[in-house]
């Protein structure tokens, strides 16, 4: 085991010469060294953290913007002090300048502010979306894997079929179904995106209950939903994460399509996609009222999907 | 071989049924009134007697087991049940819909290979590593860009900025081009993605050091050797990549006002037209089992080392030598 340690920059000795006993304590020489103590606790993931956002820039980037975008979220008087819904109609339709960063629209609100508000409808139906998928697809893929048998192959074959309806006319069908609104579509592409979800956990938690110290666990008389919730969840989660990082982009760009074709939020209530409907109608006349608030659509996904790769690959080193 | 494709036919009926029996479950089984539905929401002076009237029209008053056997036998004749505003019949509307949909869709798909293809080439092909960097990042953009925005983007530059193709519509050929852009931008994207990575590996593997030493040129190892072995794993992804396009023209065929299944797509779930809505769900899924079945019986043409219908292992096995 050639051990590189990332804060020292400093290579065990060579795993060839090496017996079992030398790299044993190599292995508790090196933990030792790393930041927080060992390796497995909060500080040292949060040094680890620190360190792959000190090696990325772009990763840095992403979650100020995101950090950003949910501050906007809870507190968007903090960015702006103008009023989303009540507009001055004498200075309708103006272009970006100081005073209207993204200029106003054909009521005269300012559409910077409305897209700050819109924030909060948009990533509260994606965080809805994504806890629904990451909830029920976790438990679904947990039984799954963990269960195994019978449970396993329903609970696949189930999914195999959700998997080969597009997720977006899973989403529609849904809606169909549940009804229009922001809350309806978030659960809608929330549900949407199970199957995906509990593939990958189903997976993971193979690969984990089949470790030594999960069999550990069970020899030790622990009971199963002691064994599964302490040791196999925590440890099958990584995966997990990146994905639910993904579709946490996934999930921003699906809301706003729905919201766009018109099942989501209602106007004037301010929400990414339907602002873009709405400058829809305003093409030739008003260029910032569709670009504009797709730009910061199109920031905020890409954000999301760096921070999941940044993850991905951090997890990829852990192993 | 016929054994073979005889179990998957039975296999891709299998997902068909549990494909149906899901959406069932999720459009009628749930609570909900789709007599109310086909009355609309203007009808609010509706009595009892008329909804009863209704629902013995659409053969709602009977019990749900009942209606999915019904569904289920009409369905094995074909018959996918009648849209409820209109009446006619579900297959009919998808059909008609079908042509002006596949128009755009196979356009985007073509362009869609072409531009992510000769992306992920380019950037393994380029020794200038600013460049590749370049192209690296583009498609991880082109998956964030929202396909809404894009086509309005798309409006205002060719449409209304320089005239060139037309902003609505389905005359010409001229009315496909936007739509068909907007559709590949993610499509191509993913296919990029997918080339790139697997082009990288391949490059990295022993073979390709041998052609090299063989002495082979640059161009030869790149486009003799590495493509053809890359192309593969993206070739499993085809059936996703359909669902994407077919799902990408609810947006696209909205923003360009073309009719299509995209836009029946649209208007049925605004009009909670529940049997048209299943319908297509139930199309979009028959669309992707085919199109799996077809990559599974032409895999083998393309590599030769899977075999189709017997045990690899074996094969492996004897290959090997102890």
């Amino acid at each position: 085991m050639t051990r590189t340690d990332s804060t020292t920059g400093t290579t065990s000795p060579d795993s060839f010469v090496a017996t079992a006993g030398d790299r044993f304590k190599d292995a508790v020489a090196s933990r030792r060294r790393a930041p927080g103590g060992t390796a497995r606790g909060a500080a040292g993931r949060l040094g680890r953290f620190l360190l792959v956002l000190r090696r990325h820039p772009g990763t840095v980037l992403a979650v100020a913007w995101l950090v950003l975008v949910l501050i906007s979220t809870v507190a968007p008087g903090l960015f702006t002090g103008q009023d989303p819904i009540d507009g001055v109609p004498a200075e309708k339709l103006t272009g970006p300048s100081a005073a209207h960063w993204f200029g106003t629209d054909q009521l005269g609100r300012d559409l910077f502010t409305r897209v700050v508000y819109g924030s909060a409808l948009t990533l509260q139906a994606a965080l809805i979306a994504v806890g629904i998928g990451l909830l029920v697809g976790s438990l679904l893929g947990l039984l799954a894997g963990f269960i195994g048998r019978w449970v396993d192959d329903v609970i696949m074959r189930i999914s195999d079929v959700l998997l080969s309806i597009p997720s977006l006319l899973l989403s529609l069908a849904l809606i169909t179904v549940l009804g229009f609104g922001t809350v309806n579509v978030a659960i809608a592409v929330g549900l949407g995106s199970v199957a995906a979800v509990s593939r990958i956990m189903r997976s993971e938690v193979i690969r984990v209950r089949n470790a030594v110290y999960v069999e550990a666990a069970l020899a030790s008389g622990n009971r199963w939903s002691r064994v599964l919730f302490r040791h196999v969840l925590p440890n099958s989660a990584g995966p997990v994460m990146v994905l639910a990082a993904l579709e946490f982009g996934t999930a921003i760009l699906a809301i706003s399509a729905l919201s766009f074709l018109g099942y989501g939020a209602q106007p004037p209530a301010p929400e990414w996609g339907s602002l873009v409907s709405t400058g829809r109608n305003f093409l030739t006349t008003a260029w910032w009222l569709t670009t504009l608030p797709g730009i910061v659509i199109a920031l905020t996904v890409l954000a999301a999907n760096a921070i999941s790769r940044a993850l991905d690959s951090d997890e990829r080193r852990s192993r | 071989m016929s054994r073979y494709i005889a179990r998957r036919l039975l296999q891709a009926i299998g997902v068909l049924w549990a494909a149906y029996t899901v959406s069932f479950l999720v459009l009628y089984a749930l609570p909900g009134d789709p007599a109310r539905l086909i009355a609309g929401p203007d009808a609010t002076d509706i009595t009892p007697a008329q909804l009863d009237a209704l629902r013995a029209e659409f053969g709602l008053d009977k019990p749900l087991i009942v209606q999915y056997v019904d569904r289920l036998l009409g369905l094995v004749r074909g018959d996918l049940g009648q849209s409820l505003p209109t009446g006619r019949p579900v297959a009919e509307l998808i059909g008609e819909a079908l042509p002006s949909t596949i128009q755009i869709a196979a356009l985007g798909l073509l362009l869609a290979i072409i531009f992510g293809a000769g992306l992920a080439i380019l950037a393994t092909f380029s020794r200038n590593q600013a460049l590749s960097r370049l192209l690296l990042a583009l498609p991880p953009l082109g998956v964030a860009i929202p396909g809404f925005w894009f086509a309005l983007l798309l409006i205002q530059w060719f449409s209304f900025g320089l005239p060139l193709f037309p902003a609505v519509g389905n005359v010409g050929f001229a009315s496909t081009v936007l739509p068909a852009i907007t559709l590949a931008l993610p499509t191509g994207a993913t296919i990029a993605q997918l080339l790139s990575k697997s082009l990288a590996n391949t490059l990295r593997e022993p073979y390709i050091d041998t052609v090299r030493a063989k002495g082979a040129g640059p161009g030869r190892v790149h486009f003799r050797h590495a493509l053809r072995n890359a192309a593969l794993p993206a070739l499993t992804v085809t059936g996703l990549i359909v669902g994407q396009l077919l799902s990408g023209t609810v947006v696209a065929e909205t923003v360009f006002s073309r009719p299509g299944l995209g836009r029946v797509t649209a208007t049925a779930v605004a009009q909670q037209d529940i049997p048209l809505v299943q319908g297509i769900v139930l199309f979009a899924a028959a669309v992707f089992v085919v199109t799996n079945l077809l990559v599974d019986l032409i895999y083998p043409l393309l590599d030769p080392r899977i075999v189709i219908g017997r045990r690899r292992v074996a094969r492996v096995q004897t290959g090997v030598p102890a």
